[in-house]
């Protein structure tokens, strides 16, 4: 059990790195899909025995996350007119290496915090943290808007990566955090991303800065 | 007398196998394509053939012109030497035969670089520049690599290096080192061997004004050096060591043509990547090489 | 039961206010909505129910002082929205309304919990109502405002809810069975596992301190409030906040009980004071006085965290603050708004001689300012007088000296900026635009009446919210062992 999971951990945290990587919105968004399928895997294989309300939750994850958002968030791109961030206010490679950097900070983290032994030997909380510094990168290092709504997806991910530590003593607030945060924040920012492009003609945020002192 | 016999047994082994691998790859290339291809053994004939020719040589070169492929083929063949063939073991074994190994590939890059500048030509020295700005990353990556397989196995000598079974760590040091490999000997998505286009190639554009003899030298350098890292990626990833020796001997071949036919799929499906995005893909080798690192620190826990 | 329509009625009039067809009529619900919340909540303040223990949901002694403010707030808001509302009849106000009525009730809802879980949504919904508020204008300014307020409101949030995982973990590893009431948190006390008590601080504080607008977090603050309607400025200024400040004086009676109570004050007293500072420098030199207003809102919060921190005298003072807060924001917000609107500008640069074209609105403006800024006989003066008070008598006398530092440069940086505004001679294109917008009754009384509560409090408190305010500290101060 322990092993898949960890398994999973680690596509997902190689995931985290290969959206640093890309350039391209697209596979950007398919990357933050990936993950939101390979977390909604992540529950079924904590269940020692099969229970409705966890396969729910993995179901219910993977398709928000993997299916409802990405679809959106092409939408977005599409009404928007673009599909790369060419000059990203950190580069790919700095983003790269520190997405790295952050990574394997996350995984030293792991032996300074105390854990109870059920989660011993299980990189959740490396895996969270990893992809909670993903999502600052993206959210701090991209110029345009959907890279960012990425960004905040995959901070989202992270997130919802460490709730499952908790999803046996406290399925509820897992479950609707997660799901009231998912799809109403990638909804309302969806709509304002179409709203922003009407108004700007491109998603790029660095031109919004008629505010300022 | 045993000893001598296996070391020309090796000389001759590495100095006929290695171009089979380019024809191996242009082969799956063609397949892919729906070609009919060039036949596996073209590079033997172009290689009988450029021996035949004479060498044209340029006013302004120095004798470096010739002598650079010369010790690079010589550097290559000496690394070769020192890697252990599976359950054969290696020619020559010592602490830190490694760091050997790695230091002569870079030897022979040295003095292909040198070749090439000795031209004079500006194509080559474009070709020499990019070519040393590459390697200067993926050498980042083998280096790596070396290190996690030392880290997990605690030893520096390649005989013993190679032994160990690698966890799931592997994976992440089989990719690493299958991009190294394809940037190591210029194949797509760093370069593209087959380009007619002076102004992109990398490795073709350093060899434009060698001929004859120098040429082919080369050109078996390179196909030895893509044997060369086939095999340790092959030794790097595979555990060899319980197995038996016929086994391990058609474990070890059937690898290295697993790896090659790698390499022709890649380069028939792949497009060469624009130069910008080079550092990008290399910075990830580098990355998975590290991460490969890490694992083996923690004992191939993860 | 009373408690839960405070949070029904809102919501209820919400749905009301989408499916009402007329877009005249529409804003009438907001103070039917008002009146009837204020004298509920003014009810539950003389005489609080029982909270049982273990409930989620309760108008528990916190909520009793503070939730009252936000209704009175709310009221006054609504009174001004009815006639804001008629002067911008060209564009449908459905939305609007509707939303400022389900943030209210969700501001309810979220003062009102007692569970960390609820607590967290409450304060997202809140956000997310209030995201068609600030873009009610619909210019690409509003635009801009709204995807910042959006972007870091969203981590912020995102932030707490790790936040409230790290704290429900360390309950877990305290033995505790997955009960996420603040009070069992409590009893919980150093039981809950240490280090992960502080992660869940550090990042608690640095989730509702972005709903609070804390500086440096405070980012998205000057646009949001720059660019929504005066009303809305109010609510977000005087009612949002005051929810996560709440919030976060919740958690951190928990982080108290944990035992980790020195540290969270520390924290909390250096990004308090910092937010004074970088609110009182940029104070200086700003240009746009609706964005002053924002500034002016993180130093208020700079105060509050100050006064929280010292603990239990400064906490009293903070729940004092926070009604001062909420009463001198809110009657300067719809004044700057009514000066907004008649100059149609909003820099020093092109607005000024406001004392002709809307004599009442400056008036209010500059007595707003004087508030705001803790003049007696204002209720503020007295609020931050015990601030300091506290400060001083716990033994923090360099932090309060940087705390009277921090009062005195805001003072110069509004007085320079509201008496450009008012004083002079009227630009030449604000001339035409003053004499379109009347001063109507509506847009001038709420927030005299606002200013008037103001000083009624600041002179006269009255003893029931003395002893609203004792239990609050009460309940957030864990008992003496």
């Amino acid at each position: 059990m322990s092993s898949g999971l960890n398994l999973l951990i680690g596509i997902s945290m190689g995931l985290n790195l290969l959206a640093l990587g890309s350039s391209r919105l697209p596979s950007l968004i398919r990357v933050a899909a990936a993950q939101g399928v390979v977390l909604g895997l992540m529950p079924l294989l904590m269940e020692h025995h099969f229970s409705w309300l966890v396969a729910l939750t993995a179901v219910t994850t993977a398709v928000v996350k993997g299916v409802v958002i990405p679809t959106l968030l092409r939408h977005a791109m599409r009404a928007a007119n673009i599909d790369r961030d060419l000059d990203p206010l950190i580069g790919f490679i700095p983003s790269l290496l520190l997405g790295a950097a952050g990574t394997i900070a996350a995984v030293a983290l792991v032996r300074v915090v105390p854990l109870l032994p059920e989660h011993r030997g299980l990189l959740l909380v490396p895996g969270s943290v990893a992809a909670i510094l993903t999502g600052f990168i993206l959210l701090i290092a991209r110029s345009k808007a959907i890279s960012q709504v990425c960004g905040y997806l995959i901070l989202d991910n992270g997130v919802y990566l460490f709730g499952l530590l908790l999803i046996h003593a406290m399925p509820l607030l897992v479950e609707a955090g997660i799901l009231l945060d998912l799809t109403v924040a990638v909804f309302v920012i969806g709509i304002i991303v179409d709203r922003i492009q009407r108004a700007f003609d491109s998603l790029d945020t660095r031109k919004l800065t008629a505010l300022h002192e | 007398m045993m000893a001598s016999v296996e070391f020309i047994v090796r000389i001759g082994l590495w100095f006929l196998l290695p171009p089979l691998l380019p024809g191996i790859v242009n082969r799956v290339k063609a397949w892919v394509a729906g070609r009919r291809g060039p036949p596996v053994l073209q590079l033997y004939y172009d290689l009988a053939r450029l021996w035949r020719k004479g060498v044209v040589l340029s006013d302004l070169a120095s004798p470096g012109f010739i002598a650079g492929p010369a010790v690079a083929w010589v550097a290559v063949a000496g690394a070769a030497l020192l890697l252990p063939l599976g359950p054969l073991g290696s020619l020559l074994s010592f602490r830190g035969d490694v760091i050997l190994l790695v230091y002569l590939l870079a030897l022979a890059r040295f003095c292909t670089a040198w070749a090439a500048m000795e031209t004079g030509s500006s194509f080559e020295g474009m070709g020499a520049a990019r070519e040393v700005s590459y390697a200067v990353l993926a050498e980042a990556s083998v280096i790596t690599a070396v290190l996690a397989l030392s880290v997990q196995s605690g030893s520096v000598s390649l005989a013993r290096m190679m032994e160990p079974a690698v966890g799931s760590g592997g994976v992440l040091l089989a990719a690493g080192l299958f991009t190294v490999l394809l940037a190591e000997n210029c194949r797509v998505p760093f370069d593209d061997p087959a380009t007619h286009l002076e102004l992109t190639m990398i490795h073709e554009v350093m060899v434009l004004d060698h001929s004859g003899p120098p040429l082919a030298v080369i050109l078996h350098g390179a196909s030895m050096k893509l044997l060369l890292y086939a095999l340790l990626l092959v030794q790097a990833v595979v555990p060899l060591g319980g197995l038996s020796f016929p086994a391990a001997v058609a474990v070890l071949a059937g690898g290295v043509l697993a790896v090659t036919v790698g390499v022709g799929l890649v380069e028939s499906l792949l497009a060469r990547f624009a130069f910008r995005r080079v550092p990008l893909l290399l910075t990830t080798a580098f990355l998975l090489c590290l991460f490969a690192l890490l694992v083996a620190w923690n004992g191939g826990a993860a | 039961m009373t408690q839960y329509f405070l949070i029904g009625i809102p919501l209820a009039a919400a749905l009301a206010a989408a499916a009402w067809p007329d877009n005249r009529t529409r804003p009438w619900l907001l103070p039917a909505t008002g009146i009837v919340h204020t004298a509920l909540s003014l009810w539950l303040l003389v005489s609080p129910p029982q909270v049982p223990a273990g409930a989620w949901l309760g108008f528990d002694p916190l909520a009793r002082a503070i939730l009252p403010a936000v209704s009175l707030l709310f009221l006054a808001c609504s009174l001004y929205g009815v006639s804001y509302l008629r002067t911008r009849s060209e564009r449908s106000n459905r939305v609007f309304v509707a939303g400022l009525l389900a943030a209210f009730g969700l501001m309810s809802l979220a003062h009102q919990a007692r569970h960390l879980g609820l607590l967290w949504i409450a304060t997202e919904a809140v956000t997310f109502a209030s995201v068609p508020l600030i873009h009610f204008n619909g210019t690409p300014r509003a635009f801009e405002a709204t995807w910042k307020y959006l972007l870091v409101g969203g981590t912020g949030i995102a932030l707490s809810l790790l936040g409230s995982f790290c704290l429900g973990y360390a309950s877990l590893q305290g033995g505790g069975a997955g009960d996420l009431t603040f009070a069992a948190l409590s009893a919980q006390g150093v039981a809950l596992s240490r280090p992960w008590v502080l992660i869940a601080w550090v990042l608690l504080l640095a989730g509702y301190g972005t709903k609070m607008g804390l500086a440096p977090m405070h980012t998205w603050k000057p646009d949001a409030y720059g660019e929504a309607p005066g009303m809305v400025g109010a609510m977000l200024a005087g009612g949002v906040t005051t929810v996560a400040f709440a919030a976060v004086l919740r958690v951190r009676a928990v982080i108290d009980a944990a035992g980790a109570g020195r540290e969270a004050g520390i924290t909390l007293m250096v990004i308090g004071l910092f937010s004074m500072v970088v609110a009182a420098l940029f104070l200086l030199g700003t240009r746009d006085f609706k964005r002053m207003l924002a500034y002016s809102s993180v130093e208020h919060m700079g105060i509050l965290s100050f006064a929280a921190s010292i603990g239990g005298a400064g906490v009293w003072a903070a729940l004092f603050h926070i009604w001062n807060n909420s009463l001198t924001k809110g009657s300067l917000f719809l004044s700057a708004g009514n000066i907004r609107r008649a100059a149609g500008a909003r820099t020093v640069d092109e607005v000024g001689g406001m004392s002709v074209l809307t004599p009442r609105s400056a008036a209010l403006f500059v007595t707003g300012m004087f508030a705001v800024t803790a003049c007696p006989p204002f209720g503020p003066f007295f609020s931050e007088l015990l601030v300091l008070k506290a400060a001083l008598s716990g033994g923090h006398g360099m932090a309060a000296a940087v705390f009277l530092g921090s009062l005195l440069f805001p003072f110069f940086g509004l007085t320079r900026l509201v008496f450009a505004i008012v004083d002079g001679r009227p630009r030449t294109a604000a001339r035409t635009a003053g004499k379109l917008f009347p001063e109507t009754a509506g847009v001038v009384v709420p927030p005299l009446i606002l200013l008037g509560l103001s000083v009624w409090l600041g002179l006269a408190t009255p003893s029931v919210l003395h002893t609203a305010w004792s239990d609050a500290v009460a309940q957030l101060t864990p008992p003496v062992k």
